[in-house]
C-alpha cells in the first residue's frame, strides 16, 4: 500500500477537508463568493460554501468543504515521541531504585507569567490525571511543584540550590508566542549557568511538541493528553542512561 | 423543579459562616493596607504618573512615613491640602515632582486636615451616586434581556481590538463584556496607567481602558436598546483601587472574591481579607455586582470531591459581603460546570450542584461557568459539552452565564467562537426556557441525594474551619489542598496597624451609609 496519502472524505484519496473563518466584510452573495474564491486560492478544488451568514456588523462567517490537491508521504514524517517507554508507577519506582539508587529530584513550574497551573498540577499533583497518579505519589521521586508566574532566573536558582535531577517548565499561555520565549529564556540561563547539562530538561502544555521541545534545545515536550507515567518514564530512563553513561 | 433540603443545615451553615468571618472582622478592622490607602488618594482624585510611569497614588504612599502611614493618608494628605490650597490632583502631581513634600505639613492640626477634605470627600461620593443613578436609568430604559445574561470575555491585550471584539459579540447576543486582564497583573501593586495596546492572555486594566470599553459599550447599548453591562477584576494586590476605578468609570461586575488570591496567588490572606473588605464597601456604595471565583476550586481539583468547598466558600463570601454592606442582590456567587464528561451521571451531579445554590442564594445573582478544565482541542466535543452546561444554567435559573468557547485551551476566543458560543446558548436557552419550571426532581434520587450529600459536607467542613479559625485552617490546606501561612505570601508588607488617630473618611462615610460595622 502506499505511504502517499491524502485526507479521507468518505472515499480513498478524495482529499476533503473542513474550514471555517470570519471575513471582516457584510454578508451578502459577493461574500460568499469572496469565502470560495479565497478557498480556491489556497490550492483547494471542489469548494462548497455550506454556510455564509452575518454575524456582526461588518463580520460574516463561513463553513466551507474543499478538497486538496496534495498529498503527503507518511514514510518521510519525523516526529519522535517521548512517550515510548510505557511503564506503570510501581515499575518506574523499582527502576528508579535498581538503575538510579536513590529518588530523584524533580521540580515543575509555570513559568513567566503564565498563572494556568492545570498542567503541570495535573503531571505533579497526587492525584494526577485521567486516573494515573501524579509525581508526589512516586517513592522514587522527590518533588516539587513551585505554581504559577515563576520567573525563569527563580526556577534556576531553585535547581541549582536543590541539585534538581528534572526540570518541569510549563506554558499553557501562547499568545504571541510567550511561551516559545519563556522556554527559550529557561534553556538559555541554564545553559548560560551551566546546568543545563545536570538536568532532564522538559517542557510541558497544550500547545507543546516534542519536536517543538527538540528545536528548542529541551530533551523532551509532553503536549495535551499526557499522563504523569509517561514523564515519569522519561525521567527515569533518561536519568538512567546517562548515569550508565557517566560511569 | 425543587430539591428538598433541610433548613436546619442551611441555618446552621450561615452560622457557620459568620463564626468563621467575626475574628476576621476584628483583625480587618484594626488595619488598612497601601492599597486601601491609594484608593483613598484615588477617590479624591489624585492620578497620574509620575518618574518611570510610577503612579501618584504610589509615590505618595512610599514617601510617607510609618507613623503618617499608619494614622492613614487621608490625614496627611488633607494637612498638605489645608496648607497649599491645591486641588487633591494638583497636590498629588506637585508631590510626585517633589516642590512639596507631605513631611513639611505635620504641625497643621488635623481639624484643617479634615475640614480641607471635605469637599472633596462628598464630591466623590456625589460623582459615585451619578454613575450609579445613570447605571439605573440606562436599566429602565435599556432593559436588558431575561437571565441567564450572556457574559463574554475579550483578552486581545490591545484595548481597540478589544472593542471591536466587544462590539460584535454585543451585536450576536452578549450581554455582558469582560476584560481579561494580561496575565500577572494581579501580583503588580500598581495599577498601570493610561490606554494600553499590549498585554498578555489579556488587556491591561488602566482606568483609561475602562473609559474606553464603557464608551464602546454605552453606544451600542443606545443603538440595540438594550443595557450591556461591563465587568473587570478586583482581586489581586490592586483590588480596591480596580473597585475605585471601576465606580468612577461606571463598570457594573467586578470578580472579587474573599479569598481567591491568598489560596491561587499566594496573596497574603491579611492583606486580602482588608482589601476585599473596603473593595466591597465601595462596590456596595457604587451598584457594582461583584462575582466570586469558587470555579477556581473545580479547575485545580477534582470537581465531585470540591463540590462542598464549593457551597462552603459561597457561605463565606455572602458572609463576608454582608458585613461590607452589601444585598443579595449584588453578591454574585460562583460556581462552574466542571464534573468530568466521563462520569456516568455527571449531568445529574451538575444540576443537583448548580439548583442547590440556586435554591439556598434565591436573590443571590449567580455566576455560572463554563467548563474548561475538560476541554481540549475536539471543538466539536467541547461545543456539545457547552450545550448541556448551556442547559443546566437555564433550568436552574443562573443568573451572571459565562458563555462556553468550542476553542477553550486552544486560543483567546476568535471573534467567530465568540458568536458560535453564544449562539449556543441562545438556542438551548430558547428552546428550553421554561423546562426547569416543568419537571420536578425525584424525591430521593440521584440528583437530590447529591445535593443532599454536598450540603452536609459542606456543614462538616464550615465547623472544621471555625474550629480552627479561617487563617489557621488556610495554612491547613483546608480549601482546595492549597496551605498558605498568615504572614506569608505577596504584598504582606503593605499590611499595617491603624495607630488611635487614623482616619479613613471615605470609610467612615460608607459604614455611616450603609450601617455596615466589620
Amino acid at each position: 500500500m502506499s505511504s502517499v496519502i491524502k485526507p479521507y472524505g468518505d472515499a480513498t484519496n478524495d482529499g476533503k477537508v473542513q474550514l471555517s473563518f470570519t471575513l471582516p466584510v457584510e454578508w451578502s452573495e459577493a461574500a460568499d463568493e469572496a469565502a470560495r474564491q479565497l478557498v480556491a486560492k489556497m490550492g483547494f478544488t471542489d469548494v462548497q460554501v455550506v454556510d455564509g451568514r452575518r454575524i456582526a456588523t461588518g463580520f460574516s462567517f463561513f463553513v466551507v468543504y474543499a478538497s486538496t490537491t496534495q498529498s503527503i508521504d507518511f514514510s518521510t514524517i519525523k516526529a519522535p515521541s517521548a512517550k515510548t517507554h510505557a511503564m506503570s508507577m510501581e515499575e518506574i519506582d523499582s527502576f528508579v531504585h535498581e538503575k538510579i539508587g536513590r529518588r530523584v529530584r524533580i521540580a515543575g513550574a509555570c513559568i513567566g507569567t503564565d498563572a494556568h497551573t492545570v498542567g503541570i498540577d495535573a503531571i505533579l499533583n497526587m492525584k494526577g490525571y485521567k486516573g494515573d497518579y501524579g509525581l508526589e505519589r512516586y517513592h522514587g521521586f522527590e518533588t516539587f511543584n513551585l505554581g504559577s508566574q515563576v520567573a525563569v532566573e527563580d526556577f534556576v536558582r531553585f535547581a541549582r540550590e536543590h541539585a534538581v535531577d528534572a526540570l518541569l517548565a510549563s506554558q499553557v499561555v501562547t499568545q504571541k508566542g510567550s511561551d516559545v520565549k519563556n522556554f527559550t529564556a529557561l534553556a538559555e540561563l541554564l545553559e548560560a549557568e551551566g546546568l543545563r547539562d545536570r538536568v532532564v530538561l522538559i517542557c510541558g502544555g497544550p500547545r507543546v511538541t516534542n519536536l517543538m521541545a527538540s528545536e528548542l534545545g529541551y530533551d523532551a515536550g509532553f503536549g495535551r493528553g499526557t499522563v504523569p507515567s509517561e514523564v515519569a518514564a522519561f525521567v527515569a530512563t533518561t536519568l538512567a542512561d546517562r548515569l550508565a553513561k557517566a560511569r | 423543579m425543587e430539591l428538598r433540603l433541610d433548613s436546619g443545615i442551611v441555618n446552621q451553615c450561615r452560622e457557620l459562616a459568620a463564626a468563621i468571618v467575626d475574628p476576621v472582622g476584628d483583625f480587618i478592622a484594626a488595619h488598612s493596607t497601601v492599597a486601601v490607602e491609594r484608593s483613598v488618594l484615588r477617590l479624591l482624585g489624585v492620578d497620574g504618573v509620575g518618574e518611570d510611569e510610577i503612579p501618584v497614588p504610589n509615590l505618595i504612599l512610599d514617601r510617607l512615613s510609618g507613623e503618617e502611614r499608619a494614622g492613614g493618608v487621608a490625614l496627611a494628605f488633607g494637612r498638605g491640602v489645608a496648607e497649599t490650597g491645591l486641588s487633591p490632583r494638583d497636590l498629588g502631581a506637585a508631590i510626585a515632582a517633589g516642590t512639596h513634600s507631605l513631611s513639611d505639613f505635620s504641625a497643621t492640626p488635623e481639624q484643617a486636615a479634615r475640614a480641607a477634605l471635605a469637599p472633596h470627600v462628598e464630591a466623590a461620593f456625589a460623582h459615585l451616586r451619578r454613575r450609579r443613578a445613570e447605571r439605573e436609568e440606562r436599566l429602565f430604559r435599556l432593559p436588558q434581556q431575561p437571565a441567564p445574561l450572556l457574559y463574554v470575555i475579550v483578552a486581545s491585550g490591545n484595548i481597540y481590538e478589544d472593542r471591536t471584539a466587544a462590539v460584535a459579540a454585543v451585536e450576536a447576543g452578549a450581554q455582558i463584556i469582560a476584560v481579561i486582564r494580561s496575565t500577572g497583573q494581579s501580583l503588580l501593586d500598581f495599577v498601570p496607567y493610561g490606554p494600553t495596546t499590549e498585554g498578555f492572555g489579556g488587556t491591561y486594566a488602566t482606568q483609561a481602558n475602562f473609559k474606553i470599553m464603557r464608551e464602546a459599550l454605552d453606544e451600542v447599548s443606545e443603538r440595540l436598546g438594550r443595557y450591556v453591562m461591563l465587568t473587570n477584576y478586583a482581586s489581586g494586590l490592586c483590588m480596591p483601587e480596580i473597585a475605585t476605578m471601576a465606580a468612577i468609570e461606571r463598570l457594573d461586575m467586578l470578580l472579587n472574591d474573599s479569598m481567591y488570591g491568598i489560596l491561587f496567588r499566594d496573596i497574603n490572606m491579611k492583606r486580602t481579607f482588608i482589601d476585599q473588605h473596603f473593595s466591597r464597601m465601595l462596590n456596595a456604595y457604587s451598584g457594582i455586582i461583584i462575582n466570586t471565583g469558587e470555579d477556581n476550586y473545580l479547575t485545580t481539583a477534582d470537581a465531585v470531591e470540591q463540590a462542598p468547598a464549593v457551597l462552603a466558600s459561597q457561605f463565606i463570601n455572602e458572609e463576608f459581603a454582608h458585613r461590607a454592606g452589601m444585598p443579595d442582590g449584588q453578591i454574585g456567587l460562583g460556581d462552574a460546570y466542571e464534573i468530568n464528561p466521563d462520569l456516568r451521571d455527571g449531568f445529574l451531579y451538575q444540576v443537583a450542584q448548580a439548583q442547590l445554590a440556586r435554591q439556598i442564594f434565591p436573590d443571590a445573582p449567580l455566576k455560572y461557568m463554563p467548563p474548561t478544565k475538560h476541554m481540549t482541542g475536539d471543538i466539536f466535543k467541547g461545543h456539545l459539552i457547552d450545550a448541556l452546561f448551556n442547559l443546566t444554567s437555564v433550568m436552574t435559573g443562573q443568573t451572571i452565564h459565562l458563555c462556553g468557547m468550542l476553542t477553550e485551551a486552544i486560543h483567546t476566543p476568535f471573534l467567530g467562537d465568540r458568536v458560535l458560543a453564544i449562539e449556543n446558548a441562545q438556542y438551548i436557552m430558547n428552546t428550553a426556557r421554561h423546562f426547569g419550571d416543568e419537571i420536578s426532581i425525584k424525591p430521593g434520587g440521584i440528583i437530590e441525594r447529591r445535593a443532599q450529600a454536598v450540603l452536609s459536607d459542606c456543614e462538616l467542613l464550615l465547623k472544621r474551619v471555625a474550629d480552627m479559625g479561617l487563617m489557621n485552617a488556610i495554612e491547613a490546606a483546608a480549601f482546595a489542598d492549597v496551605s498558605r501561612p498568615p504572614d506569608g505570601g505577596r504584598g504582606f508588607d503593605g499590611v499595617f496597624e491603624r495607630s488611635e488617630r487614623y482616619w479613613n473618611p471615605f470609610e467612615d462615610a460608607l459604614r455611616q451609609a450603609q450601617g455596615a460595622g466589620v
